[in-house]
């Protein structure tokens, strides 16, 4: 629910950092507050447990800066990846501009990652959202670890695709991002959508920021349609 | 629905707030009168200006008014309409408006709790009404952010978040 400010000339819009426990959602919003100019970001604020558990949320608020007289502004949050935290991981959804799900790439993981995607799609619905129909990408984070899942395993399980009723939107789209592959294509008569993905080391860095510029790109794109 | 609707704020709408607002505290002599969407954002600011980061207790008072609202559900009640929370010298008094914003009032020893409470009931009600006007309106009519506005905000982008 971007809030367009006429008054004070502001745009916020709330990102949403998604998926299972330990999986990285609030390393990547450190690694942001790390590198990000300070004059450009807000207070990184925790409400976690004394273990570092993110309890309710992290919130980061980055200025994008004065564009066309609009003072631009991402609201970055995670919600606790733990099941049994799902009351406050829902409360966090409410009206969010953009989601990124983190997927912990651990073949261990596969099936906390396949629950928490469900939980995000339900919890999503219970708002009156899809998540189809709004900005969403997913990371998958961890591949530097030895026992991470293929890319192909991943997309299998976390990203198959829904389908596009839209005869407008029912052609071929390329993934600007992963030369060869296409984020809408038709599979054998049927017109399938795909998020964008990206991959992540997030401890590191890498993959965070092209990931979040995905994301809030998008953001901004819905922003005018 | 795809997301959660998008609403916007009109130059004249926040001067009616600001009037609204500025009302109240006058009645109640409280120090700082702020609205706050429910996604944590904040929409106006009267009174004394407050001293702390202002993003961040907008985000703070959403998430507390939302984990009040389902600890309500939980004991049989539909919602808190108000909450409370008192410190020695400063204290807050946050009100629902019409399911979508909230209404906090800071203040201090110079009044008490029950004229807070007293004032912001009319508030209440000329805020709602106020707000479901707003948001009927939708963000019909209202202009759209421009293409150059997209171009320039995905430059920003890149040089933010690194080309």
């Amino acid at each position: 629910m971007s809030m367009i400010n006429y008054a004070s000339r502001e745009i916020n819009c709330k990102l949403v950092y998604y998926g299972p426990g330990l999986g990285g959602k609030t390393t990547n919003l450190e690694f942001v507050y790390n590198k990000v100019a300070p004059n450009s970001r807000g207070k990184l604020i925790s409400l976690a447990t004394e273990t570092e558990r993110t309890l309710f949320f992290d919130f980061l608020p980055v200025d994008l800066g004065t564009i066309r007289g609009f003072k631009t502004r991402f609201h970055l949050y995670t919600v606790p990846g733990q099941v049994y935290y799902n009351a406050s991981r829902k409360l966090i959804l409410k009206g969010v501009d953009g989601v990124v799900f983190v997927a912990d790439s651990q073949i261990e993981r596969m099936e906390a990652n396949i629950e928490s995607m469900q939980n995000l799609y339900d919890n999503m619905a219970q708002h009156g959202y899809n998540l189809t129909g709004i900005p969403f990408v997913i990371q998958y984070n961890k591949r530097d670890l030895p026992n991470a899942a293929t890319i192909r395993e991943l997309q299998a399980a976390l990203n198959p695709g829904w389908g596009v009723e839209d005869p407008a939107r029912q052609r071929e789209l390329p993934d600007p991002y992963h030369e060869g592959e296409s984020l809408v294509e038709q599979i054998e008569g049927q017109w399938i959508e795909r998020a964008g993905y990206f991959e992540a080391v997030a401890m590191s860095g890498d993959g965070v920021f092209d990931t979040l510029k995905a994301v809030s790109k998008l953001v901004l794109k819905s922003l005018g349609s | 629905m795809a997301g959660a609707s998008s609403w916007s704020l009109r130059e004249d709408d926040s001067q009616r707030i600001h009037v609204i607002l500025a009302e109240l505290l006058r009645e109640c002599n409280a120090r700082t009168a702020m609205i706050v969407d429910r996604a944590g954002q904040m929409v106006s600011v009267v009174g004394e200006e407050p001293v702390f980061d202002s993003v961040a207790f907008a985000s703070l008072t959403a998430a507390d008014f939302s984990a009040n609202d389902q600890l309500a559900r939980m004991i049989g009640e539909p919602e808190f309409g108000s909450l409370f929370h008192q410190g020695e010298k400063e204290s807050m008094y946050l009100a629902d408006i019409a399911r979508r914003v909230i209404l906090v009032v800071l203040f201090d020893n110079r009044t008490t709790l029950g004229l807070v409470k007293l004032r912001v009931r009319q508030t209440v009600v000329d805020l709602r009404q106020m707000f479901e006007a707003m948001f009927k309106r939708g963000s019909a009519g209202q202009p759209k952010v421009e293409i150059d506005f997209l171009g320039e905000a995905e430059d920003e982008i890149d040089k933010l978040f690194g080309a």
